[in-house]
Formats: C-alpha cells, structure tokens, sequence
C-alpha cells in the first residue's frame, strides 16, 4: 500500500471535511468530533451529490442535496436507502495525514 | 339551614381546606372569602418559574374565577380585614364591609422578615412573597442593573437564579458559612454554592449586612466588614414570620403563630387557624405539605368529623431551581449516636449522605442526583431497619438485591403506602387506585383528581411511570414531537431550557438535555445552532459545522455540485454601474446561467466553489454584499415604483421597501423570510402572499404577515393599520423578533401563526406596546453581531479551509 502525504490533521475542522482531487476522482477526507479520520468518494451514491459538503455527525455524514446518510466506516448508505460508496484507506502519524491511493495514482506518482 | 363561613386569607391552604369541605358536606356552608390581594388562588410554589420565566401567571391559577362562581362563595378581592369582633361574630374588611360568621377560619399566611437595618424602607428593596413582588422584580429585571438577594435560603436562591435568568447582575447575600444551612449539610451547601457561582451568581458567605444605602432610592448593601455592593434592587428573603397580628388583636392565644390545638381549632371554638400563621405542636410551617394536612384536618372538622387530627412529618425539601437537583429530610446533625453513609462522585456532582441512628435512617441529603428521595423517605418514615441491605443502601433502591431495576421495576416495586407527591401527600395506591376507578388516560386528569405533581411538580415523572405501570399500552404519555431521533424533548422545550438553563454551547445543549448521540444529527444540530444564535447573541459562536453547506458557503449548492451566487440589490433597485460589474464577473469566471429571480435579483448559477471568494471579491468592490439567498434569513424585500413613478402610488413603497431591508439584513430566522412592499392596493409587488407584507394606502400602511406562495398557497392576514413608516418598521421588526424567539427551526411563519393564533400575534406586537418594543430592542441588539457581510469576511481570509481542496505531496493534480 502507497501512503500519501495530503496535509495536517488540523486542517480539516472537526465534524468537517475537505475533499481532495486525485487521478481516481475526488474524494473526501472527514475528521470527525472524536478526532477519526475517513476518506470515501466524494459521490453520493445516490445522485452523486458532494458528501465533503454534508453535515457530519458520529461517524456519517448527511449529503448536502437530498439527505442521504452515509457511514464513513462502510461508505454504505443508512437507514431505508441502499447504495455505497468506496471507501479509502487513511491515516494520521504525528498529527499528518495520508491516504492510500489506487493504482492508477501510483502510477501517476 | 346553611351555616355562614367566613374565611380571612385565599392562599393555597384555604383554597384547599374548601375542595375537601365541598366533598365531604355539599352546601352545608354558605362561604365568604377577604383576600388581602386582588386575585384568585394561586400556587405560590410556582412563583420562581413565574420569575424565571418558565410559566406565567395563567399557568399556576389553582382556583379560577369560575370556582368561585360554581361553589357560590363570595370572593373580596383586595380586602384587608382589620378586625375580629368574637362577641358580635362578624369581620370587618379596611374598606368597612363588615360580614357576620357562624365559623371563621383564619389563613393570614406570612409576612416577610425585613432587616432591621437603616435604609430598609428606601424604594428598590423588595420582598418575595406574592405574585405584586414578581412582578415589581419582573420590572426592575428590565433595567438588566444589578440585584442583591439578602438570604441564602430556599426562597432567596429562587429569586436570586429567578433574576439571573432575567439577565440581572445577581449577588445572594448570606449570613451563615454555607447556603441553605437548614436543609443542606456543608459539603453539599458548598456543591450548590459552585453551581450557582457557575451560572454567573455571585454569593457572599458570613456576610452580615450593616445598611441598605442609596439617598432616595436603593444605591447598595453596606456589609458589617465595611464593604459596599452596588445594587438598584435588593430582595429581603431572610425568613419569614407567622402573620398572628390580627388574631393576636382579637385576643386569640398567640405564641409564634396563633397556637391551634391538632384539630386546628384556636382558643376560640368558632375559630380555626390554619396554613403559616398557625402553630401546632410548637412548630410553624412554611412548605406546602404540612398545610395541605391542615387543610384536610381542619375541612374534617368543620364537617362535623372530630376524630381527625394533626401528626408533625418531617418534609423532604427541593429546591426549584431548573438543573439544580436537591432533597433533603430530617435530621443530619453529627452526633455520637449517629453513624452516616456517604457518596461522592465529584466529577459527575453528585453528593448523598445518610445519616442512621440505631440501623434506621434519620436523615437524608441527596444533591446531583435525587430519584431515590422517594425511597429514603419511606424507609424513614416506616422506621425500616436497613441493615441486611447497609451495604448497598447509598446506591439506591435498583441496587438492593441483584441485578440494577429499571426505573419502570424500581416504581412497580414501591409499596403501596410509599409516597409519590411530597407537595400533596399523595401515596402511590392512592394515584394507582383513581386511575382505575375513574378511568383516567392523562397526566392532567391525574393532577386534576389526585393533585399528585400539581404543586412543584417535580413528581412528574414518577406519576408518569406509575400510569404506564397501570394503564399499560393504553397510556401514551403526551405527544410531543422529539426534535429528532436523539433527544426525548421537543423544539418547544429545548428552547425554553436552553433559557432556562443558560445552556450556550452545542455541547452544553446535548449535555444538560441528555442527548441520545455523541454530537446529534443534520437535523438536530443546526436548530440547536440557530436557538443559540438568537437566544444568546454576541455571546455564542457560531457553529459553522453544525450549518446546512447553504449557510456554511454563502451560496447555494445546485445538483452538480456547483454554487449559485445572488448579490443584494436593495429593495430590487438596481443601476448601470452594478449591472456592468456583474456581466464583468459572468464574462471572467465563465460563469455559465444567470437568471432572474422571483424576489427582483439576479442568479448567477454553476460557479465552482473554489471561485467564490474570488467571485464575492470583484462583486465586493463594485459595492454589493451577500444577498442571503441562502439563508435561513432576510432574503428579499420585494418592492412596487411607489408614489416615485407610479400614477396610482400612495407612499414611496421601494424607499420603505430599501429601509426594511437595511435594517433588517444578516439577521437568522427559524425559516427563510420573504417581504415585500405594494404602494398601492393594486399590490404589483404581490406583497399579500408573503411572510411579511406591507400595502401602501392613502392613509397609511397596512402590515400583513403569514402568507404563502410554495409548497403551500396562503393569503397573508392582515395584522393592522400604522400610520407611519417608522412604526411600520417598529411592527415589522417586532414581529419578526417573536417570530424568531418562538418557532421552531424551519417552521415558516405562516405555520407558526397558525400554531400559535393571529389574535395572540397581534395582541404581542400590534397592541402591547411595551412588549413591541422590547422585541424591537432585542432585534436592534442582536443585529449588531449578525449584520457582517460573509462574503467580505471569506475574501479577507475567514474560513479559507472551507474553499480550498487538499493537495496531495508529489501527485499531479487530476484533470477536472
């Protein structure tokens, strides 16, 4: 696995997010109250809304368009509605980020 | 033949004294009551809530003018009698009406213990007894200047946090080294003394207060120290006395309190006594428990039952103070032949002791955490002999034998005879057993039958439990609507704790309200947001995470993910000047729709969100600010040409249009707002579907509100006639204030009128002119913090990380 630095843990607020461009799409990176971190595609699975723009709760965050709730830990959707989103793998050493891009970004790397 | 009553006091006793004797002999007394004050009976329990503004004053009528009327009794309201003349058998009220009595039942109360220090007498120092001296509280709170409370008691640390929540600079005065010395033993009279100190109440200990000062009115308290405090009202709460004078006048036997015998009878057989200004047995009372039992005793007796007497009990005390949880009881004096049981947990704040003697409770103080009063009290009371369970007792009663009881098994495993309502007396068989008998499904008909938790009320829940207990499914408590899936309360109620309390963060919030998740949800979070922003502003700040991306971006996101940007044009006026700056920032960031929209501004849609700063900062400089589109706000005040260019035009409706919305921009609301101002009936701005609308008429402007033209059609109400701009803007900010103080988040205002009553809306704005203004004044206050431009703060720098994406170290950025 391809470790990639992106930045501090401090520079995602808490209960926020940022989102990242990377040769895979856009993904968003989330910091949750209790200080873990998730990243999952920036699409909502199901009309492919901006996730990183939604309100994040415990470990979830509600997509800003229609309300879907999606788990940060499984990328699925919650509730009633079905769908999924990938999930990456993510990290912090000594207060700095880094997520394990895909093939393709190493490859580009 | 009837016998003719005559009753000289309508407190609570009395008004008790005559519930049972209208049971028990039905018209056998023809009853005329002399209340000193001017109203019907009422619960002084609840007067702190009344201070703290919890409850008002229609809420804790026990005795409305209509029982007076059905059990035919003759109620003086404003009556002092003056005097008793026992071998005439009549009463003489101070305006010289005199009636004549077969019985007569002294309820005179109590009367305030004034210091007697220099300066008592100045205006400004008040006592706290009845609804006049809340009132006069109420009043002097206005000034928002500082209060003193003289005594550190019961009452004096409900008036002090009663005045604190009305945004007073509060300092309690106490004599004694700890807080309520009578109930509570110093560790946890030190615990309620860091609470209170947490909530912004000052206290001062050993304080022996010297002088009331000030020339013509109230200035301070000079303490014996020499010390000065600067107050413009001071609360005498330092005890009070039996009010005996006039029995003592008519010769009656008077010690403390006019001594009765246990059947209530004075030293005159044709004279009862009873509620504070009775004492029986050597002891006065002054909670409502023991003067309930009087009023039974005496109400037997004056149906004819001599056998009924009455038994001194010791009484739990509470103190009602929202989110301070005490009980006390009994004796908790050390002593050689005591032993005492002791928990404490400091960081959660909970303290209790019991004190034994001989294996058997004598005495309990609970403080953080009182759910087993209940139980302590009835081991006590039954003289139980706690040593098989000694080791466990402290916990409680869910932790005696096995495993911890549910509160629902802990209630079913309360015997019969234990008591559940301490106010009234009122054992569980009793509650159990009226629910049955008369089929009973709420928790008012439950109060209104047993007065189980009709007095303080903290009994409620038990009462609720104990009617699940028996009703079973049958029993769905009150339907309130919870504010989401993690809380238990409704809007209605977090926002009167969030008062109450003085909660100002989210977490506090969640803390206090026992939320059911760690940090709430999309839906809870941003209502909490918003009751925090209006209820407290310049005080808290603002949870950007806990804002719809709307509010968080100052733009509002379309389904691409892109934004859409609405700069302000006042009033829907416009110029050349604008109009190029914005066609310059379309052309630069290829900014690919820009639309018309319906409240007279222009849309630009698809700008990709890292664009928007540099967007607002070239709208910025061609003077335009944020035209919260977004936001659960001010959105537009739509407008006609008015009497500027209109033949039929009547007053100038864009410049009254363009005065409301400067002065009103930035502020939050529960929902987004929409006005708009006609300068004519003929109402082109289409002002009468809105939230907020004014029609211009010849001889003025008439305010209409509560429209609707979305998912919902409505037609606005009209609310009144003002002459005037200024008071249309006066009205119109009014409105919008209580409109901003009591809906819940996303409730549109046509739907919160609905809930709430035009009649009822307009009564607050339109005719009290008192409380328009304090409304208006709150609005203006709060429009100091909230009136920021967002989009000349992002361009400064604010929030940076909202707008940039992360980069990743070493990766080509992808191609969008």
């Amino acid at each position: 696995m391809h470790w990639t630095a992106i930045g501090q843990l401090c520079d995602i607020p808490q209960r926020g997010a940022r989102c990242i461009d990377t040769p895979d799409g856009k993904v968003a990176v989330f910091r949750t109250g209790d200080d873990r971190v998730f990243a999952i595609d920036d699409h909502c699975p199901h009309r492919g809304g901006p996730l990183s723009q939604g309100i994040v709760h415990g470990a979830s965050v509600t997509c800003p368009l229609h309300s879907w709730v999606i788990s940060l830990e499984s990328g699925k959707a919650q509730g009633a509605d079905e769908g999924c989103v990938r999930t990456i793998p993510v990290k912090v050493e000594d207060g700095r980020l880094y997520i394990a891009l895909g093939r393709r970004a190493e490859q580009a790397a | 033949m009837t016998e003719k009553l005559v009753i000289i006091g309508n407190g609570m006793a009395p008004g008790r004294m005559l519930e049972h004797l209208f049971e028990a002999t039905p018209g056998r007394y023809e009853v005329t009551i002399f209340n000193a004050e001017p109203r019907v009976n009422y619960d002084r329990i609840m007067l702190s809530p009344v201070l703290s503004g919890e409850k008002d004053y229609e809420q804790i009528i026990i005795h409305g003018d209509g029982w007076y009327i059905k059990n035919g009794i003759t109620l003086y309201k404003g009556h002092r009698v003056t005097t008793i003349d026992r071998a005439a058998k009549t009463v003489t009220s101070e305006h010289g009406f005199t009636a004549p009595y077969d019985k007569l039942v002294i309820a005179t109360g109590s009367v305030p213990f004034i210091l007697p220090v220099p300066g008592n007498s100045l205006p400004g120092v008040l006592s706290y007894r009845d609804l006049d001296d809340v009132n006069a509280m109420l009043l002097a709170a206005q000034s928002r200047a500082k209060a003193i409370v003289i005594g550190g008691g019961l009452l004096g640390l409900e008036a002090a946090a009663g005045l604190k929540s009305r945004d007073m600079d509060v300092t309690v005065l106490h004599l004694m080294p700890t807080l309520m010395e009578r109930q509570l033993d110093a560790p946890a009279g030190y615990m309620l003394q860091r609470e209170l100190e947490g909530r912004g109440i000052k206290v001062v200990t050993k304080a022996h207060t010297k002088a009331i000062v000030g020339e013509r009115k109230v200035e301070g308290v000079e303490l014996a120290d020499g010390r000065i405090i600067p107050a413009s009202l001071v609360v005498m709460a330092a005890g009070i006395r039996p009010n005996a004078w006039l029995a003592k006048a008519a010769g009656l036997d008077v010690n403390r309190g006019i001594l009765v015998d246990t059947g209530m009878h004075t030293s005159d057989p044709d004279i009862y006594a009873l509620g504070e200004c009775a004492e029986v047995g050597g002891y006065v009372y002054g909670l409502v428990a023991p003067l309930y039992e009087m009023a039974r005793v005496a109400a037997a007796h004056l149906s004819g039952d001599d056998t009924a007497i009455f038994v001194h009990n010791d009484t739990p005390t509470k103190l009602k103070v929202t989110g301070v949880d005490l009980f006390s009881l009994g004796d908790f004096a050390d002593g050689e032949d005591r032993q005492e049981i002791v928990l404490r947990d400091a960081a959660a704040g909970i303290y209790k002791r019991l004190v034994l003697k001989d294996n058997r409770i004598i005495g309990t103080v609970l403080y953080g955490e009182t759910a087993d009063g209940a139980w302590f009290n009835d081991l006590k009371k039954k003289q139980v002999d706690i040593s098989e369970m000694r080791d466990t007792l402290i916990f409680g009663q869910a932790y005696q034998g096995g495993a911890p009881l549910d509160p629902m098994a802990a209630v079913a495993a309360l015997p019969d005879d234990a008591e559940i309502c301490g106010c009234n007396g009122v054992c569980k068989s009793k509650i159990v057993g009226t629910i049955k008998e008369k089929g009973l499904t709420s928790l008012d008909d439950v109060r209104a039958h047993t007065k189980a938790s009709a007095s303080c009320g903290s009994c409620t829940g038990l009462v609720e439990q104990l009617m699940a207990l028996t009703l079973g499914d049958a029993y769905s408590p009150a339907a309130v609507q919870p504010i989401c899936a993690c809380a238990d309360l409704g809007h209605d109620d977090v926002r009167r704790l969030i008062k109450a309390k003085g909660l100002k963060t989210i977490h506090a919030v969640m803390q206090e309200l026992e939320w059911k998740t760690s940090c709430g949800c999309a839906k809870c979070r941003p209502a909490l947001n918003y009751y925090l922003v209006c209820e407290w502003p310049g005080e808290y700040a603002d949870d950007y995470q806990s804002r719809f991306i709307n509010e968080r971006a100052h733009a509002n996101i379309q389904k691409d993910g892109t934004y859409s940007v609405v700069p302000r044009m006042w009033g829907g006026v416009t110029s050349a000047k604008e109009l190029r700056a914005i066609a310059d920032v379309v052309d630069k960031f290829a900014i690919p729709a820009v639309k018309v929209t319906g409240g007279q501004r222009i849309d630009m849609l698809g700008i990709k969100k890292a664009d928007l700063p540099a967007v607002w900062a070239d709208l910025g400089k061609a003077g335009f600010v944020s035209g919260h589109a977004y936001a659960k706000g001010l959105r537009t005040v739509k407008t006609c040409v008015g009497t500027d260019w209109c033949r039929f035009g009547t007053q100038d409706s864009t410049g009254l249009g363009i005065r409301i919305e400067k002065f009103m921009w930035g502020s939050w609301t529960p929902a987004k707002v929409k006005m708009a101002v006609s300068g004519c009936p003929r109402n082109c701005a289409e002002a009468t579907c809105k939230d907020v609308g004014v029609i211009c008429v010849d001889s003025g402007y008439e305010i209409h509100f509560a429209g609707a033209a979305g998912l919902d059609i409505k037609g606005t109400e009209v609310l009144g006639l003002v002459k005037t701009e200024d008071e249309t803007l006066e009205v119109i900010v009014a409105l919008v204030q209580m409109y901003r103080e009591q809906a819940r988040y996303l409730e549109r205002i046509y739907k919160w009128a609905k809930r709430i009553g035009i009649a009822e809306i307009r009564r607050q704005v339109l005719d009290d002119g008192e409380r328009r203004r304090a409304f208006y004044d709150r609005f203006v206050f709060s429009q100091q913090f909230a009136q920021v431009d967002p989009w000349s703060e992002r361009v400064s720098g604010v929030h940076k990380h909202e707008f940039r994406p992360l980069t990743a170290a070493g990766l080509p950025q992808a191609a969008e």
